[in-house]
């Protein structure tokens, strides 16, 4: 079966046994909202997703070759944003996504480059350390990677974090473009996804003691 | 080859040049903690040159220690280590070019400082070889091992004393042989086989060390 | 070849491997090491050189050999743990830690006293002396590396590499501790070297060697006991096993 497969995967954090025996597949053209409580290991099972963390047990399968075999070749087709940005303070917004896309095997264009931070309403920002940024602009560079690069994989922690309605709005019509070209998103969120983002299934993870 | 260069070696450097007041503090540290033991111990100009081996020495393992501290600090605390643990390159390499640069960035400086340290201590000029000699051998060696230690402390909140607990037991060995070069080479003895001694640990932490970083930034990512 | 060790990675099998240890490991242990010192501290020959002073040799001697041997162990567990991912080895790894280092402590606290008759003084940077009390730093860092980490299976990995970073280390360190020795002092009369001597001598040297040894294996077991149970806690066989400690027996 084509796409991202968890086979019983077990997570243990910190003698907490989060989750067990979880198993599920991340296919073309699917938008998987993965939901639960804090503290529930929704993060952490991102995280295995990616490689990240490994799994107290378990097996991850890409494409049905075990996922350490094929992991150069599914992180080409992986782009994953986590909790922290992944961007440099020092370094400008431009700069970032300069070393990020060569660090990235993408070829960077620097034209392209302004009109994607353009759309995410960074304009007479990109040329500036990312530092005097606010919050939500920081992540709105971060997302950005999600324009420059074509992977077929999304795996997206809290992606709508610090972002205005505008910016929510933008993205989940992403995220349906995206799924519409048989790309696949895993997403946390606090917030529900709105129809903007398009038909998904829902994971739920429950908090355990 | 070419994404790690343009990736991480250009950044890297990029990132040294901004932060060049950071980059200055270890050696000014060096400096002031050289200038300490004329002043603790006395000035007499026999007396440092006795002692103006190991003092230098040690200093730059103390300073070193302290410079090593944002190998991956900032990357690992902004995520970006995350995503360079997810590009697909090798991590050992990306770590063996991050060590190249924060070596390059931190021993130059060093270098051109020596021959300031070499007059305070009273060295002559076959010591200052003779330094500077096992200075380029050892410091690299330094930047290798410590960036171990580096890559599992590096999560930990208050993690600057606990790396200089677990890697100075471990450099003794270096401080060892360097002092001893440095003071044959004022007996004017030879003092080729400290140097193929360093040189040899050198070899094995090149060889090594980059796998052994790499394992350590996955532990801390966990 | 090692497939019977297999069934010891999961931490229930190895805490039953524990319990069935701990006797056979402790009242040898506790036998040899009263023997070993008694005959050693009252019954053996006295050292025509050093008089009686020499007898601390019964307890440095061996504690310094296995001060060394435990760090080797760990490094073991710790290469286990690593490999393959074994919690239990970690478990191990971080069970022998302190023990290793109270032992590098005797050896250093019976070496630096035997100094006093010998030398005169409370401490010399003797080389065996010198390379002990770096061998201790190197388990004070594992110690302190674990404990710094919340998340303890983190905290085994990293440890696990501390302690294999310092067992390459410690070949080195101990060979350069010795040429600095020779270089600051020249030829060191060391009676720490095993000596040629005597059977009187020797039989009680070997049989306090093996009695602490033992004594360390069990103290070994017995805190890796404590740690399965303390990692373990929320699992069903504990919680059977503290109903039935508590319920009847008490023969945990």
């Amino acid at each position: 079966m084509a796409g991202l497969a968890a086979d019983n995967l077990t997570c243990i954090k910190r003698d907490r046994v989060l989750f067990t025996d979880l198993s599920f597949c991340l296919s073309p053209g699917q938008l998987i909202y993965l939901r639960g409580p804090n503290g529930a290991g929704k993060t952490s099972l991102l995280r295995i997703l990616t490689g990240l963390s490994a799994p107290e047990s378990g097996q991850l399968q890409f494409n049905d070759e075990p996922l350490d075999k094929v992991r150069d070749r599914f992180n080409q087709q992986l782009i994953y944003v986590g909790h922290k940005a992944g961007i440099n303070g020092a370094l400008t917004a431009m700069e970032n996504l300069r070393f990020w896309c060569a660090q990235h095997s993408t070829d960077f264009k620097a034209q392209q480059a302004y009109e994607v931070l353009a759309r995410l309403g960074l304009v007479g920002l990109e040329d500036v350390p990312v530092r005097m940024l606010s919050a939500g602009q920081q992540r709105r560079v971060a997302l950005s990677r999600l324009w420059l690069k074509q992977a077929a994989y999304w795996i997206l922690d809290e992606p709508f974090t610090a972002l205005d309605t505008d910016g929510i709005e933008l993205l989940e019509t992403h995220m349906r473009e995206h799924v519409a070209n048989l790309g696949a998103i895993i997403t946390t969120s606090h917030q529900p996804l709105s129809k903007q983002a398009g038909p998904f299934t829902e994971l739920v993870l429950e908090y355990r003691l | 080859m070419n994404t790690l260069i343009n990736g991480i070696f250009k950044r890297d450097m990029a990132l040294a040049f901004r932060q060049r007041s950071e980059l200055a503090q270890p050696l000014m540290f060096l400096l002031m903690v050289i200038t300490l033991f004329p002043l603790g111990i006395g000035p007499g100009p026999v007396t440092l040159q006795k002692i103006g081996p190991g003092v230098i020495w040690i200093a730059a393992i103390l300073a070193s220690l302290l410079a090593m501290e944002r190998l991956f600090r900032d990357d690992f605390w902004d995520g970006s280590l995350e995503q360079y643990m997810l590009s697909g390159q090798s991590v050992a390499a990306i770590a063996a070019v991050k060590v190249l640069v924060h070596w390059l960035v931190s021993f130059l400086p060093l270098a051109l400082f020596s021959p300031l340290l070499a007059l305070f201590l009273n060295l002559t000029v076959d010591m200052y070889i003779a330094l500077m000699l096992t200075l380029v051998l050892g410091t690299p060696l330094l930047s290798l091992v410590g960036a171990i230690a580096v890559g599992l402390t590096v999560g930990l909140q208050r993690g600057g004393v606990l790396l200089a607990l677990l890697l100075i037991p471990v450099f003794i060995p270096l401080l060892i042989f360097a002092t001893s070069a440095v003071d044959s080479a004022a007996l004017q003895l030879p003092y080729r086989a400290q140097l193929a001694i360093i040189g040899a640990m050198l070899m094995l932490a090149m060889a090594s060390a980059p796998f052994a970083i790499a394992y350590a930034l996955k532990v801390s990512q966990n | 070849m090692w497939k019977w060790l297999h069934p010891y990675a999961k931490p229930e099998r190895a805490y039953q491997l524990c319990v069935t240890l701990q006797p056979y490991f402790l009242w040898p242990g506790i036998l040899c090491l009263v023997a070993g010192s008694i005959w050693g501290l009252a019954f053996a020959p006295q050292d025509y050189q050093q008089g009686d002073s020499f007898r601390i040799i019964y307890i440095h001697v061996p504690s310094a050999i296995l001060s060394m041997s435990t760090y080797v162990a760990m490094a073991v567990a710790a290469l286990v743990g690593t490999v393959w991912q074994w919690r239990t080895a970690f478990m191990a790894m971080i069970a022998m830690a302190p023990i290793g280092a109270v032992v590098t402590f005797i050896a250093l606290f019976t070496g630096a006293a035997w100094g006093k008759p010998m030398w005169g003084t409370w401490w010399v940077w003797d080389a065996r002396l010198t390379s002990e009390l770096i061998l201790l730093f190197l388990y004070l860092g594992v110690i302190a590396l674990y404990g710094a980490f919340e998340d303890k299976q983190q905290a085994g990995k990293a440890a696990g590499v501390m302690a294999l970073v310092g067992v390459v280390n410690v070949p080195i360190i101990h060979y350069s501790v010795e040429w600095w020795n020779t270089l600051h002092q020249g030829a060191t009369i060391s009676k720490f070297d095993k000596p040629s001597i005597a059977p009187e001598m020797l039989w009680p040297l070997l049989i306090a060697l093996v009695g602490l040894a033992l004594f360390i294996a069990a103290v070994t077991v017995m805190r890796m006991k404590n740690e399965i149970i303390r990692r373990e806690y929320h699992r069903p066989w504990v919680k059977d096993l503290a109903a039935r400690a508590l319920g009847g027996d008490h023969a945990v």
